[in-house]
């Protein structure tokens, strides 16, 4: 391996792993900004325990990030073509992770006979792995160590920075600029400029060996399918706290989130904690029903209010979820699911909350929901669901998930003047008497702000009387109320776009799917229409109400195929609503995403058959 | 809009259905008294209750009202003041609704301190589901829950506000019109938490539960009302008074052992140190009256100020002015 060789790809996955200390996640990010600096496509997928530090040189303390980038970037890839190994537990992790022939960096100062026991690594196995890639054995703690020989830092600072050190390899494989990243390291250590010299000096470091030892391939991928415009790097927890502080400056309303910290849901609130400095109102509060009851408070007295969570913390919701429906009061409630049940899988993926979003309150309680389905159309989506919400005098369910929260894209930047208007629908204070349930022709009750003078009224829990709002144990009264409220939220199909059908429209076969699942499916009917499979893809973002011509849709195909991170939640959803139909499921639920080569195996089989 | 209101102007047009005889009637009469005598307008009063008797409260009156869920009054009220901290809030809950369900939203609400007044009716008795036990029943008291007599020490509901770092504490019973609009109007105008514990008599399920402190031949002894800056007096005769002896509250007679008026301590609502009135509010029978009355009344910044004070700082020294300006912040790239 003495030759320098130039791989022209058009895109590359590269994953950077180490113990869960070893700054993995910031590395990732510094990656993704220069990746996307550098004009490429790029998603990426941070993977890391749940544990803030498991035992160190163990595979359930390893914390990875991957990044995905270059030409038709849907995804954060499957399976990596390089990876940076900080120790022999990292290696191990990603075992099944690794493409054949892939080229494997790694830390050998860590190659010792304890570090491999306590991964689990047998010296077979590291032997085939050996034969099967492209294993470059780098002494990074060492080099480290060496560049900042002089600086008298001590050495628990030092091996600090190794993280730097793989960094500036990876900068010099891609050939991208460091300057990013010194830029940030100058802005971080502002107040401790040695610091900042000793993290350029070992991420310097890191490039100079890259390109002292040729052996390492140089990868150059091209790109240029870009729409023009000017973009940023989102995740799709930033996306989502943006929608709903854009939807709250479009709607003129001040901005209250009520939250509780929950993994993987709490950029959110510290997201919105940041913007108080554009007046965003935000609550840490007791607990997950603290949170969504200020949140309701909020919104009676006339703030666009909304709740961020995950799957435990909805369940702790759902009550007041069914107050906000009774109370007809503008809501959004963010659920950005994660393994279940019960703790289950904090930090991992899973779409499994849906029958949750739909169903999961007392009563005959309908909410809309709606499923964001890329990390940065997070950012659309919750700006929907905040305008349904507004508009339609009601709560609305946004589901997001582990994978789109904390992955990342380039997001097209928006202007808040160019998106879709936003009309509260308040009280006129010169009504004669103010009839708190009295609805317009879309079955929407109008909003009357505590502090108006002569709307004085009261809501509550308890079945109200039609238009005058009155308690009422009224039996055919109920039933009415029952039908107005589902009613309500059946109209919304008038306000949401149609279902819109990607790949193949003239296909036989129609592959549904729902969330974080778009891009490997988008990719994995790219594959499978080079081996002459022409599929169709609806992905549904409005659950409930469904776009209007879902049915229509659904008719048209002979096979109907639903793709989901669950046992069949949307397929059952899909069965119940639209019955005449059979639906066939792929289903992941493992707490990670699909693989784009799990979708085609499985649709080429299910071809077969 | 005249600003001139009568208690008749805060009575809405809905019929009040509590049992009769309930205590609950004295209190609305006095809130709404309260209320008109406040000088606020009537759109700026917003009444939220949990569940339970005495959350039907916000229907009954002639404001915004919002009668939310079991144990949440708190968050209701929390969640409208910090919308708009121009309103007056009013939270109405009771033993269960405050202390069992929504215990651990009561002592947030105390402890951030947000500038809302609690109504909480002490009837110690669950009376809207008929009768069990509550986190204030007398230990052992036998309820259709504790048919053999509770095992629970009950709350008191003035050592909980102090301990969770209250600022407003008063204590008082659903009769007493005349004390209660007077109170309601300090709450009203006194910026924080002000948790108000009205002794109220459930007639049905818990009927007489407070009777040895409010019957008319026993009242003056085991009653004492605080006033700010007078002497801690009670007693038909009026010669019974409190001193600090031996780090404890000792009953003192007025003219035997030499003691006269001047030996009785002096109540000082405003005292920062709560070690007197957390003793206060511990008082009861039968060796001691109840106290009751403003036992605490300590200014201190409120969450809501404090909230937007924060916000108007941020505001001021940050470089964005709306959202277009965080998008357009950081690293950007453009795509020609």
């Amino acid at each position: 391996m003495s030759s320098k060789k130039i791989i022209d790809l058009d895109n590359v996955v590269v994953k950077i792993a180490g113990d869960s200390g070893d700054g993995i996640q910031l590395t990732g990010t510094q990656l993704t900004n220069t990746t996307a600096l550098m004009g490429e496509e790029v998603a990426t997928f941070p993977d890391y325990p749940a544990e803030i530090r498991a035992p160190q040189g163990t595979v359930g303390g390893v914390s990875g990030f991957q990044l995905h980038f270059g030409k038709n970037v849907y995804t954060p890839g499957d399976k990596c073509d390089v990876l940076i190994a900080l120790n022999p537990a990292a290696i191990m992790a990603n075992i099944n992770n690794i493409k054949w022939g892939s080229t494997i960096i790694a830390d050998s100062d860590t190659f010792s006979e304890a570090n491999f026991e306590k991964a689990g690594f047998t010296p077979e196995l590291f032997e085939q792995i050996k034969q099967n890639n492209n294993l470059i054995e780098a002494p990074i703690s060492s080099m480290t160590k060496a560049a900042l020989q002089d600086t008298g830092l001590d050495i628990k600072t030092i091996m600090k920075m190794k993280n730097m050190f793989a960094l500036g390899i990876v900068y010099k494989l891609f050939g991208f600029p460091l300057k990013y990243t010194e830029e940030f390291l100058e802005k971080k250590f502002k107040n401790k400029p040695e610091l900042a010299e000793a993290n350029k000096k070992v991420l310097q470091g890191g490039a100079s060996y890259a390109s002292a030892i040729q052996a390492i391939p140089s990868f150059r991928v091209s790109n240029d399918t870009r729409l023009k415009g000017k973009y940023k790097s989102i995740s799709g927890n930033i996306a989502t706290a943006w929608g709903l502080l854009a939807a709250a400056e479009k709607a003129n309303l001040p901005f209250y989130l009520g939250s509780y910290p929950i993994t993987p849901a709490t950029e959110i609130l510290m997201e919105i904690a940041e913007r108080r400095d554009l007046g965003a109102k935000c609550l840490q509060a007791e607990d997950e029903i603290g949170g969504i009851v200020t949140a309701i408070g909020a919104a009676f007295a006339g703030n666009f209010a909304a709740t961020s969570t995950s799957g435990p913390g909805l369940a702790l919701k759902s009550e007041a979820l069914g107050l906000a429906v009774m109370t007809e009061l503008p809501l959004v409630v963010v659920d950005v699911q994660r393994g279940g049940p019960s703790t289950g899988l904090p930090t991992k993926t899973e779409q499994a909350d849906l029958m949750q979003a739909l169903f999961g309150r007392n009563g005959e309680s309908p909410v809309p929901v709606i499923a964001a389905s890329t990390p940065s159309n997070c950012f659309h989506y919750a700006y929907q669901a905040s305008k349904i919400a507004i508009e339609h005098m009601t709560p609305v369910l946004l589901l997001t998930d582990s994978y789109l929260a904390n992955g990342t894209e380039p997001w097209k930047i928006v202007s808040v003047k160019d998106l879709d208007e936003i009309k509260p629908k308040f009280a006129k204070e010169d009504v004669e008497c103010y009839q708190p349930y009295a609805r317009d022709e879309n079955f929407v009750r109008m909003w009357a702000i505590p502090g108006t003078p002569g709307l004085e009224h009261r809501i509550g829990g308890l079945e109200k009387m039609d238009i005058t709002g009155t308690v009422s144990y009224v039996p055919a009264n109920h039933e009415r109320m029952t039908m107005l409220r589902d009613s309500k939220v059946k109209k919304i199909a008038d306000f949401i776009p149609l279902q819109i059908v990607e790949g193949f429209e003239d296909a036989d076969t129609l592959i549904i799917g729902w969330g974080s699942s778009y891009g490997h499916i988008e990719s994995a009917i790219e594959e499978l229409a080079q081996n002459g499979l022409k599929l169709a893809h609806a992905h549904i973002h409005y659950i409930n109400p469904f776009p209007k011509n879902l049915g229509e849709i659904l008719e048209k195909y002979k096979r109907i195929i639903v793709c989901e991170m669950n046992m069949g939640q949307l397929a059952n959803y899909l069965r119940m609503t639209f019955p005449q139909y059979k639906y066939e499921q792929i289903n992941k639920i493992q707490g990670l995403p699909f693989t784009v080569n799990e979708i085609v195996e499985k649709i080429q089989k299910m071809m077969e058959e | 809009m005249s600003t001139t209101y009568e208690a008749k102007d805060f009575k809405s047009g809905q019929m009040v259905r509590w049992c009769p005889g309930c205590g609950d009637f004295s209190i609305l009469a006095a809130v709404q008294k309260a209320f008109a005598e406040t000088g606020r307008k009537r759109e700026d009063f917003v009444v939220v209750s949990g569940i339970g008797c005495s959350s039907r409260f916000p229907y009954y009156m002639n404001t915004y009202g919002f009668h939310g869920i079991h144990g949440r009054a708190a968050l209701l009220a929390t969640g409208v003041k910090i919308a708009n901290p121009k309103l007056s809030v009013w939270q109405i809950t009771g033993d269960g609704d405050a202390l069992a369900i929504g215990g651990n939203h009561f002592i947030h609400e105390v402890r951030r301190n947000i500038d809302v007044n609690v109504l909480l009716f002490n009837n110690e008795i669950y009376g809207l589901t008929k009768g069990q036990y509550s986190p204030t029943s007398k230990f052992g008291q036998k309820t259709k829950t504790s048919p053999y007599g509770t095992l629970e020490k009950p709350f008191n509901v003035g050592s909980l506000t102090i301990g969770a770092g209250g600022t407003f504490f008063a204590r008082t019973i659903d009769v007493n019109v005349k004390e209660n609009v007077e109170i309601f109007k300090f709450a009203d105008k006194f910026k924080g938490t002000s948790i108000i514990e009205i002794l109220q008599n459930c007639v049905i399920f818990n009927d007489g539960a407070h009777n040895k402190i409010t019957n008319k031949d026993e009242r003056e002894e085991n009653q004492l009302w605080v006033e700010h800056g007078k002497p801690m007096i009670f007693g038909k005769n009026k010669d019974k008074g409190l001193i600090f002896e031996n780090g404890e509250l000792k009953i003192v007679k007025i003219g035997e052992n030499g003691i006269t008026e001047k030996d009785i301590l002096v109540h000082d609502m405003t005292q920062k140190n709560p070690f007197i009135h957390l003793a206060l509010a511990n008082l009861n029978l039968p060796d001691f009256p109840m106290v009751f009355g403003i036992i605490r009344a300590v200014e201190a910044s409120c969450f809501d100020d404090l909230l937007y004070q924060q916000i108007e700082e941020v505001k001021s020294k940050s470089k964005f002015k709306c959202m277009d300006d965080v998008f357009n912040s950081g690293s950007t790239w453009t795509v020609e």
